[in-house]
């Protein structure tokens, strides 16, 4: 079930490092029959005037009581710029949700991993846990990390890493979640990231018998099931699959995905 | 809705002259949240093979000015599942249900064929212009000797159903490939399928499909389509379905004055799944404004210089 609109942008947030050529844009739109839908790892279809195809960016927060969603996105071509342009009052041509999300476990305890620009999709999980989730965010360097204080608000406790060392564990996300798995009962993980960051984080879930739901990204057309465009390698009942990512996913069972 | 809008294509009754073309609309099943599948006046449905088949690798999409490019190949979970379980479902949605055979040999889709001469489906449309399959395809759809034989083949496992033959653009004259299906039988064409193209990551030197090449589709097509459509229309006796970069009904109507007696909408879905509603209020709304009875009599009235 997906409703499609044009939607208000009622607040506008930027985090841009022109050394880095960094440019993050955080976007709260009002869409109650949207927001109702919605749950945490689903994405959203975006409209940029003057392109062809719609953006495909995963939802960050739900707030179905307000209204609205969250939706956080890095400019990484022309596309995503144009939506960057847009400013509070705009309204937005969104077709969502979409895809299937994250597989909540109550009372369970739970560690979310957020790669880069995968971190975003983690907050509307983590939120649902708490105090019983832990958020181990990765990026290349300081600069480049967001949404830490978000996290702490929703109660959870944070881990931040960097590849280079300039904030928080200097190194890959996968040494802390190491350390979790086997020190702390951890019934299930969620990532979003690079491929390898959630090839690391789906051997090291079976090395430890814990259950991993994975987001994945692909080049997406419709965004709801039809074109097929959105094609994924993936392992069922030990045959190879091809899935598709808007609609078998965005999330996947860790043992269902084929890093080949 | 008013009998408008209503046009009969070899004998079937279509309530209105927009179809949802194959590969872009699945079986419909994603669009029904949205809108009843009833408001359309047909759908052609993914094309199938014999058995199921995975397609090609991905990235399988490019987006380019005023369009895409697909490499999907063929994706699908063969006939038999189409029959047993997308077909009970289409049945009951009061619209036309167009099969689209899209086997990789002549014996193969004229196998398909006979398989669906019994079923419930309206029409069938017989795909050989498919782009990115190494088989079948456009190598049946490029020539007018095979594009001959395989509607032969499929047309005589077809005494039920009448047979439409999806045409390739990838050819130097569309024409002449629109009169070989039509001397082997063809009771309508649709055209055109995608433009092969290619795009480059100049990133990475790689081409952005994993296919390399894919098919063209979007409004950029639009213009070349309504050319063809438009010679097509011309040069044979039985109706043309025209398609191709469609994406509002001021399109339709162009397409039905070069000659198309009903179109289908594609590549436009992905930008607004209300594309084929729109496009159908737009018509109803053109008819009203201009005191046409039945939109039918507009379909080949351009008035060539």
């Amino acid at each position: 079930m997906y409703r499609q609109g044009k939607y208000e942008i009622i607040k506008k947030r930027a985090k841009i490092c022109t050394g880095f050529d960094l440019k993050i844009f955080d976007f709260t739109v009002r869409c109650p029959e949207i927001a109702v839908l919605a749950k945490p790892g689903q994405f959203v279809q975006i409209a940029a005037e003057g392109f062809f195809l719609r953006r495909p960016i995963s939802i960050c927060d739900i707030d179905a009581v307000n209204g609205t969603i969250r939706l956080v996105f890095e400019v990484r071509g022309k596309g995503t710029l144009k939506l960057s342009e847009l400013n509070e009052g705009d309204f937005i041509d969104i077709i969502a949700p979409l895809g299937n999300g994250f597989t909540f476990l109550p009372d369970k305890k739970a560690v979310c991993i957020g790669g880069g620009i995968g971190t975003p999709p983690m907050l509307s999980i983590a939120r649902l846990y708490g105090e019983n989730a832990k958020v181990i965010s990765g990026f290349r360097s300081e600069p480049f990390s967001i949404l830490q204080e978000d996290f702490k608000a929703a109660g959870c406790q944070t881990i931040l890493c960097t590849d280079d060392g300039t904030a928080g564990v200097h190194g890959f996300v996968t040494a802390p979640l190491e350390q979790m798995l086997k020190t702390e009962g951890v019934d299930i993980i969620y990532a979003c990231g690079p491929m390898p960051m959630l090839k690391g984080i789906a051997e090291l879930a079976r090395k430890y018998g814990v259950r991993s739901e994975l987001s994945l990204e692909q080049r997406m057309a419709c965004g709801v099931g039809a074109c097929l465009v959105c094609a994924c390698k993936t392992v069922k009942n030990g045959e190879q699959i091809l899935s598709h990512v808007c609609k078998d996913g965005p999330v996947f069972d860790g043992e269902e995905v084929d890093f080949s | 809705m008013s009998k408008r809008l209503c046009v009969n294509i070899c004998g079937v009754e279509f309530k209105n002259p927009v179809i949802p073309a194959s590969g872009t609309y699945g079986y419909g099943r994603e669009y029904e949240c949205l809108y009843e599948l009833s408001r359309l006046g047909g759908i052609s449905v993914k094309g199938t093979t014999l058995n199921p088949r995975q397609g090609n690798p991905a990235p399988r999409v490019a987006e380019t000015p005023c369009g895409m490019l697909n490499s999907v190949g063929l994706q699908n979970g063969g006939v038999h599942r189409f029959l047993d379980y997308e077909l009970p479902n289409l049945l009951k949605k009061d619209t036309r249900i167009i099969a689209n055979i899209a086997g990789a040999t002549v014996e193969e889709c004229a196998e398909i064929a006979s398989l669906l001469n019994p079923s419930e489906v309206d029409m069938i449309e017989l795909n050989i212009s498919c782009p990115n399959v190494k088989q079948g395809g456009a190598a049946f759809g490029t020539s007018c000797k095979i594009a001959g034989e395989v509607t032969a083949a499929v047309k005589k496992e077809l005494p039920c159903k009448p047979l439409m033959v999806k045409l390739s653009p990838n050819v130097t004259d569309i024409t002449e490939i629109a009169r070989s299906v039509e001397a082997a039988g063809a009771d309508a064409v649709s055209l055109i399928n995608t433009i092969l193209g290619m795009r480059i990551d100049i990133k990475t030197k790689r081409p952005v499909l994993k296919n390399n090449v894919g098919g063209l589709s979007g409004p950029a097509v639009f213009p070349v389509a309504l050319r063809m459509v438009w010679q097509t229309a011309n040069a044979v006796k039985v109706p043309v379905v025209g398609m191709g970069g469609i994406s509002t009904w001021e399109d339709a109507v162009e397409m039905m004055m070069a000659g198309a007696a009903a179109v289908q909408v594609g590549a436009a879905i992905f930008a607004d799944p209300y594309a084929p509603i729109k496009i159908i209020d737009g018509l109803e709304k053109y008819c009203e404004d201009n005191k046409i009875d039945n939109i039918s009599q507009i379909v080949g009235s351009v008035e060539p210089w």
